[in-house]
């Protein structure tokens, strides 16, 4: 089956309006393929957060596309009520002073 | 292997009266950026961190002189 650009493309936007709380990552949160997915993923869980997740290795578009969507070079990267928080460095930090897990514990409006 | 006071400069030069310390952590490419900013103040830490990677943009990737480029800000009178 032939995936097109234009479906990846709806497929990463779908995932970001559609959870509150989005993950793009490198492999999956039960068995992250990057340590620096995994310390987010890690954070994400003592923070109590109920994410979704998307793996962004098996196709090179997907990354390709998110990247142009957010402006954001690298993975992971965590979006909340579609907006992007940050990847490993700023969602370490949010959870070292607490604020991570307000984040995640707030309703959408 | 990235000149660290031509960073340095790079990231004063782009937020003028800030304070910014960068260390090497690994290899002279995996870098360090302390940055102490007036422009951070009420800006989410994802904005703040655009502000230092655009300054250093052109150094940073795939072969280029800074692979990695860790970041820390904090907001300035």
């Amino acid at each position: 089956m032939i995936i097109t650009e234009e479906e990846i493309r709806q497929e990463v936007l779908g995932a970001i309006e559609q959870n509150r709380i989005m993950l793009f990552m490198k492999g999956t949160p039960e068995m992250p393929r990057c340590g620096f997915s995994m310390q987010t993923v890690a954070c994400l869980n003592d923070a109590g957060a109920n994410f979704a997740a998307m793996d962004i290795l098996p196709d090179p578009r997907i990354r390709q596309v998110l990247s142009e969507h957010s402006g954001w070079p690298t993975i992971p990267q965590l979006f909340i009520d579609g907006q992007l928080v940050g990847g490993c460095d700023i969602v370490t930090e949010l959870h070292e002073t607490g604020q991570l897990k307000e984040m995640v514990g707030a309703q959408q409006a | 292997m990235a000149d660290i006071a031509e960073i340095e400069q790079l990231i004063r030069t782009a937020l003028p009266g800030s304070e910014v310390s960068v260390q090497d952590m690994a290899g002279g490419d995996h870098l360090y950026a302390h940055v102490r900013a007036p422009q951070f103040s009420g800006l989410p830490l994802i904005e703040q961190h655009r502000l230092v990677n655009s300054a250093v943009d052109h150094l940073l990737g795939p072969g280029r002189p800074i692979h990695a480029l860790k970041i820390k800000t904090e907001a300035s009178q």
